[in-house]
């Protein structure tokens, strides 16, 4: 072993076959009592329906499941475990009590067939959480059903759509930074759209002069991510929106890196007409394989009459109810009302911070970025100079005279005990090493991070090969991910299998 | 690296040869890392010039393959659907398809190999 840091050291790692491979006939994790009842003949009462063949159904024992799940689960990695630095990920803290909220009795056995008088609390969840974004986004109206952030950029884009239609002529085309997430392009072809992409400048933002050149009456909206993927705000936002409406186009803003801006910049003052957020990013409900996410879409004055319905209202006995009566609605995009289990963990967390915590949170975000910023400068190579928001972009520019790529570096990371950064984007940087984070982390775990980075740089310059053979500490070493995409094997099949 | 003289090359790092053999540079395979799946139009398809023809996807991105030239497509390289590592072996010679040009003018608008291989050193400069 190398240079090492504090961070990590060597653990038993128990192997684990497939739970297939450890059945034997005749284990069972339970026993029935004898049957006290008469037997029922499933082959007459089912006839042809009866399934002879039960397939291969593992037989074991209840310690053997219980080992199996719990060593497995010790091949994850997790935010619980330290530092998830992935770079317009947001991978923040999901806070236990948001967890507990959501198991009240009365909120987790709920049901979206339950009249509306006694779902009132439910209403009540579903309309202040629009409140609440509302009042950090800026807008005017919200739709919270959006099961994640590209389901609510198509959303987005549809009342995009909608909104020109309805003026006689939906457009041809969306413009996109060459920055973007690769969603937002797969989101304007989704819609019905052509792509035409937008060039930055040298300082990462828009550039304004080629934007003007490009806007025309043909444009039905520019998806912008501000930040930006570099983790860079566009400083000229309010420019840019203006040359969109002089046009009569829709500014339509990716709220994935929303949490640089939360209780300081409001989209809705910058221009902004339609965006989506991120509540598994930047309001802390569980992301990735945690989830589900949820994506609301918050929208101006102007949108309002094609938000998916159903809307929630006030009635004039002041209880909440469902509105269905939305003639130019898009429709409905997600079954009943969205991922309610996510509002209300989203909602947890604004009311437990409220505007100052929420203030503080990105405040510190930015600066943790910036601490790590600062930090790494000068070991990796900065490819922009312009001020970091809640993210930093690194370029293994340094590191490749050496031979070794992002790629390596964040296998590297690795064994040093974090998970990876972004590797590879935004695409505009080569060998791009994308850094997030988030205010959830302490001072120590950045400083084991940056030392951990720096330690990595130190062995790119004595012994690159390390690097690039690299992990060294994990059960398995590093996989061919190539062959893996060109010869996937994508099942299991008992060795005897024909 | 230098690239071969007999034929003309596009900004979005493609070949065609005078006869409309298509396929990528070396630089572009080498930027894109290990490919691992090649989607080609069907005979008989009529591609645009500056149009998305396929994709390319690598371990790190699927990337668009742009038409030099217009033209209708009249041979697919189906070897490269069990074997995409041979544009990453070879750019030059794994072609991908072949075209029956439609304007012969449009190749004069493409660039010469010098110019590409100015192109793509000025390119890297970041």
């Amino acid at each position: 072993m190398k240079h090492m840091t504090r961070k990590a050291t060597r653990h038993i790692s128990q192997n684990e076959g497939l739970i297939f491979e450890k059945s034997s006939p005749g284990k069972a994790a339970w026993k029935l009592p004898p049957l006290d009842v008469p037997e029922v003949d499933t082959a007459k009462l089912l006839g042809k329906q009866e399934r002879q063949d039960l397939g291969n159904m593992p037989e074991v024992s209840e310690i053997e499941i219980i080992r199996h799940f719990t060593r497995l689960s010790t091949w994850n990695y997790a935010i619980d475990l330290g530092m998830f630095p992935l770079g317009s990920c947001t991978m923040k803290y999901n806070p236990r009590v948001n967890e507990f909220v959501s198991r009240v009795e009365g909120l987790a056995n709920g049901h979206p067939y339950q009249p509306e008088k006694i779902s009132q609390g439910a209403l009540r969840i579903i309309k202040t959480l629009s409140d609440c974004l509302l009042e950090i986004t800026g807008m005017d109206a919200i739709t919270l059903q959006p099961a994640a952030g590209a389901h609510g950029e198509l959303t987005g884009i549809l009342l995009v759509r909608a909104y020109h239609q309805s003026k006689g002529n939906a457009r041809k085309k969306i413009l996109i930074p060459d920055s973007a997430h690769g969603t937002n392009p797969a989101t304007a072809a989704t819609a019905g759209y052509a792509v035409e992409n937008l060039k930055s400048n040298e300082r990462g933002m828009v550039d304004v002069a080629a934007l003007a050149a490009q806007m025309n009456e043909d444009v039905a909206a520019l998806m912008l991510t501000n930040p930006n993927t570099l983790g860079v705000f566009e400083q000229d936002i309010h420019e840019i929106a203006e040359l969109l409406h002089a046009k009569g186009g829709l500014l339509y803003m990716d709220g994935a890196n929303m949490n640089a801006l939360v209780a300081k910049a409001r989209p809705g003052d910058f221009g902004v007409d339609v965006m989506h957020l991120n509540l598994h990013k930047t309001f802390s409900t569980p992301h990735g394989g945690g989830g589900p996410g949820s994506g609301p879409v918050a929208v101006k004055k102007i949108l309002e009459p094609f938000l998916p319905k159903p809307v929630v209202i006030t009635k004039p006995d002041g209880t909440l109810a469902f509105e269905y009566n939305r003639p130019q609605s898009v429709g409905r995009v997600r079954a009943f009302y969205g991922n309610f289990g996510m509002f209300i963990r989203a909602l947890a967390y604004i009311l437990a911070n409220g505007p100052d915590g929420l203030r503080q949170t990105t405040e510190d975000a930015v600066l943790n970025a910036n601490y790590i910023r600062k930090g790494l400068e000068g070991v990796y190579d900065l490819p922009y100079s312009t001020p970091s928001m809640h993210e930093v972009v690194f370029s293994d520019k340094l590191q490749s005279q050496k031979g070794v790529k992002t790629l390596d570096l964040a296998k590297r990371l690795i064994d040093y005990g974090f998970h990876p950064f972004t590797m590879a984007f935004p695409l505009i940087v080569h060998g791009a090493l994308m850094i997030e984070p988030t205010e959830s982390e302490p001072k120590e775990e950045l400083d084991l991070f940056i030392e951990a980075m720096k330690s990595i740089a130190a062995e790119v310059e004595e012994d690159p090969q390390f690097v690039l053979d690299a992990p060294h500490n994990t059960r398995i070493s590093r996989l061919d991910e190539t062959q893996a995409a060109r010869k996937p094997v994508l099942r299991w099949k008992p060795e005897n299998a024909q | 690296m230098s690239y071969p003289t007999d034929r003309r090359y596009t900004k979005e790092h493609e070949w065609i040869t005078p006869d409309g053999t298509i396929g990528i540079t070396h630089h572009a395979q080498e930027a894109l890392g290990d490919i691992v799946f090649v989607d080609l139009p069907k005979v008989g398809t009529e591609i645009t010039a500056g149009k998305t023809l396929g994709t390319v996807e690598s371990v790190k991105a699927v990337s668009d393959i742009y038409a030099p030239v217009s033209g209708t497509v009249t041979s697919v390289n189906g070897e490269l659907a069990t074997a995409p590592e041979k544009v990453n072996k070879d750019a030059h010679g794994a072609w991908m398809l072949k075209i029956t040009v439609k304007n012969p003018a449009e190749m004069n608008a493409l660039l010469s190999s010098a110019d590409y291989e100015k192109f793509v050193s000025e390119e890297a400069g970041h």
